[in-house]
């Protein structure tokens, strides 16, 4: 086979693990838009602040330190202990649950039967609210998030595929943090179905998705669902800023990686997580191979607007995106 | 009589806000918020902490106290206008926007307020001429300067000779970014290399295309001209693919402590340009004891001695320099910001004076002119020490290639000066 085709293959393999990335962002802002309706603009910050908070706990930093130090004189940065990755994570869990407590009790519960703008309002001033309480809590500085997760090409695929092209190819490059990451975003949505189908709070997540008024009147609690979705939105935050952190480190600009997430939401609509998946898929290889193919010739940094694109090509043939459900006005 | 009360209080407020008459301000246009946070909170603590330490040490410049007006920016073009904007009425003396962006759009309204404003290695290249751009200094060093200046480090690596090696360019797909290409497509030309250019959109958290093609096509050497999250994830991608670091060259942007950190060891021998040596000079044992420890630092003082803080209190002591020269010139202290403009054209930075300032070596010595604001273009190459966590001089100041450079100016400052009609002159 010749190294052009094989680098091909080798760029929509690196499409399809890119994709997986941008799925999982995508996933929060599904599983919040699905439940309530709610267009999450903080998804992102909120993948940010589940970051610095686990890096936060991981190394024993004194949250506020800035302005204790600044109010009472003193000079304290550090706990001096560090927390193992997994309690460490468990942790930032708790913290992402009450947060998902007091987004819904001090914001949202204040806006039932509000029109769908102003919900969407409300969310962008959480995200810069969220951005702020960050930086005040864990600092700006730019943190190394190591919980064990290797990275660097795979030697193993590299060498095992080094002779399928002539001496012009050097085998596939596959990133072990991009096999890691989809991993962890198959085991996370298999879990989420698991847990939509077979568990009660499952069932009556699902409930309130398909008709809140209906699973209001047999009893059940629209509060709880709705802190419960919000946390499982912070717990897939938590996972897609511990991938993207793992690359870059953690830091402020990990909020803007909500960008990547809306054209995969426009693509496999807001309402699916399958449509999450296969959207973030699709809209992954398609950058990297237009990129790849006719990059060169327009002067390239394609990426950014083809996905856009693409995500308008299949608005136009299905408005609700690939997998959202089907809109029905009756007139 | 509640009118009146309130009226009252009013005018006092305001009486009480306004600026002393001999005060020197000087705004901090700075972003210690947003995706830029990492790199411009060091640079706006080292500018601030180097004027609290003249304050506190010799009570200001030529003894009039400096009061620094902070503007967050979030390196945010629109909102850097803003700020400068809302600070211009203040008597500011001279800007440092830190953004070539915000840069872009304060020119024209800086030369309209006859306001100056140094872009210390960054913003306008073609600012150097400064017969067309005579309120915008650019000292000591400008983009085009740092292209050279690491073409002309290749060029000692290689025996004098590039012919025929391959060069790939990664860049922040801005305005910024694109600064370099220019430059060095005629250092390609002329040298016989070839250039690969590899744009990355900002922020930059997702270069695997880049990457691959990198690894596919196995330049000879990389340059990146990057900042923010782009660098980290550039140095980190680039381990990924086994691209050799030593190969691997930022520009002044591109070669901070917060670029290299987060790759741990995998950024060891991470090449990059540098306008100011990176050492433990004196001045700042001064800054850590009368205005860290006195807590009249603008952070906690845990960026010391980091390589943008570094430039940042390099940048102050220009500014403070430029002021202490207007006010000789001007025969007062009480300067205004067209004599500090005066003052910053006449510039002379000698070895004797940084040694004086206990900033001995830090940048190469310098003069500014009329026709020249961007000094003497030198830079020099460091390499990351991933084990002690330390940048290590590699070079001496490089000089660049003027004979490339100089015509470059000043046909962009002529096309300059013929889209805005200006007469180019000293003013």
């Amino acid at each position: 086979m010749s190294a052009e085709f094989l680098y091909g293959v080798e760029v929509i393999i690196n499409g399809l693990m890119a994709g997986v990335l941008y799925a999982l962002v995508a996933l929060g802002f599904v599983l919040i838009f699905k439940a309530s309706g709610i267009f999450n603009y903080a998804q992102g910050v909120m993948a940010l602040f589940a970051a610095l908070t686990l890096v936060g706990i991981m190394e024993g930093q004194v949250p506020f330190s800035h302005i204790i130090n600044a109010t009472f004189g003193t000079d304290v940065h550090n706990f001096g202990w560090t927390v193992p990755a997994l309690l460490a994570i468990a942790l930032t869990l708790v913290v992402m649950i009450i947060f998902a407590w007091m987004v819904h009790t001090f914001v949202f519960k204040h806006l039932v039967g509000q029109e769908p703008i102003i919900l969407f309002m409300a969310t962008i001033g959480l995200a810069y609210f969220l951005e702020g309480i960050g930086d005040l809590m864990w600092g700006s500085d730019i943190k190394t998030l190591d919980i064990g997760i290797p990275q660097g090409g795979s030697m193993w695929v590299e060498n095992l595929s080094k002779h399928l092209g002539g001496e012009d190819f050097y085998g596939f490059f596959i990133d072990k943090l991009d096999i890691v990451a989809t991993i962890v975003a198959i085991v996370l949505v298999a879990g989420l179905i698991v847990f939509a189908q077979y568990t009660k709070q499952g069932r009556a997540m699902r409930a309130v998705a398909d008709d809140h008024q209906a699973a209001l009147s047999v009893g059940i609690s629209l509060n709880f669902i709705w802190v419960l979705v919000w946390s499982l939105a912070g717990m897939v935050a938590l996972v897609a800023g511990v991938m993207w952190g793992a690359k870059s480190g953690v830091q402020f600009s990990l909020s803007l990686i909500a960008l990547k997430a809306l054209p995969v939401l426009m693509l496999g609509g807001f309402t699916s997580i399958p449509g999450a998946i296969v959207g973030g898929l699709i809209i992954g290889v398609g950058e990297k191979l237009f990129e790849y193919m006719i990059g060169p010739m327009v002067g390239g940094a394609t990426e950014n607007w083809f996905a856009y694109v693409l995500a308008l090509l299949f608005l136009v043939f299905r408005p609700q995106g690939l997998f959202g459900e089907r809109i029905i006005e009756r007139v | 009589m509640k009118m009146n009360t309130f009226a009252m209080a009013a005018l006092a407020g305001v009486m009480a806000s306004g600026p002393a008459l001999a005060e020197l301000v000087i705004p901090d246009l700075s972003y210690r918020t947003g995706p830029y946070a990492a790199n411009g909170t060091p640079f706006s603590d080292g500018y601030q902490d180097y004027l609290s330490l003249l304050n506190a040490r010799d009570g200001g410049i030529g003894g009039e106290p400096i009061r620094v007006a902070e503007c967050e920016t979030a390196y945010n073009t629109e909102k850097g206008v803003e700020c400068y904007e809302s600070t211009k009425g203040d008597n500011a003396l001279v800007y440092q926007p830190l953004s070539t962006g915000i840069t872009y759009q304060l020119i024209p309204k800086a030369t309209a307020d006859m306001i100056p404003m140094h872009t210390l290695g960054y913003g306008r290249t073609s600012a150097a001429a400064g017969e067309t751009f005579p309120w915008v200094f650019n000292y000591p060093a400008t983009y085009w300067d740092a292209a050279s200046v690491a073409v002309n480090y290749l060029l000692s690596e290689n025996g004098d000779d590039l012919s025929g090696k391959t060069i790939a360019l990664i860049y922040h797909n801005s305005a910024y970014g694109k600064e370099p290409i220019r430059t060095l497509e005629k250092l390609s030309e002329k040298h016989g290399f070839k250039l690969t250019q590899l744009p990355v959109d900002p922020p930059g958290q997702e270069q695997k295309s880049q990457w691959l093609q990198i690894r596919r096509e196995r330049p000879d050497y990389v340059i990146m001209w990057g900042w923010g999250v782009q660098n980290q994830v550039a140095i980190q991608e680039a381990a990924n693919v086994g691209y050799p670091m030593d190969q691997f060259i930022g520009n002044w942007w591109a070669g901070a402590e917060p670029d290299v950190l987060p790759a741990g060891m995998a950024a060891d021998g991470y090449k990059a340009l540098n306008m100011n040596r990176i050492q433990d000079y004196p001045v700042l044992d001064e800054i850590q004891a009368q205005v860290i420890d006195a807590g009249n630092g603008a952070g906690d003082g845990s960026n010391i001695g980091q390589v943008l803080y570094i430039r940042g209190m390099y940048a102050a002591m220009l500014t403070a320099e430029s002021i202490a020269k207007a006010q000789e010139l001007a025969g007062t202290s009480a300067v205004n910001a067209a004599q500090v403009r005066d003052g910053m054209e006449a510039l002379e930075i000698t070895n004797a004076r940084m040694a004086e300032l206990g900033m001995e070596g830090i940048g190469p010595e310098f003069s500014v002119s009329c026709q020249n604001h961007s000094g003497s273009g030198e830079g020099l190459v460091q390499q990351w020490n991933a084990t002690d966590k330390v940048w290590v001089p590699l070079t001496d100041f490089i000089t660049p290639d003027k004979s490339v450079i100089d015509p470059l100016i000043a046909e962009d400052a002529a096309a300059y000066a013929a889209e805005n009609g200006i007469t180019p002159g000293c003013l």
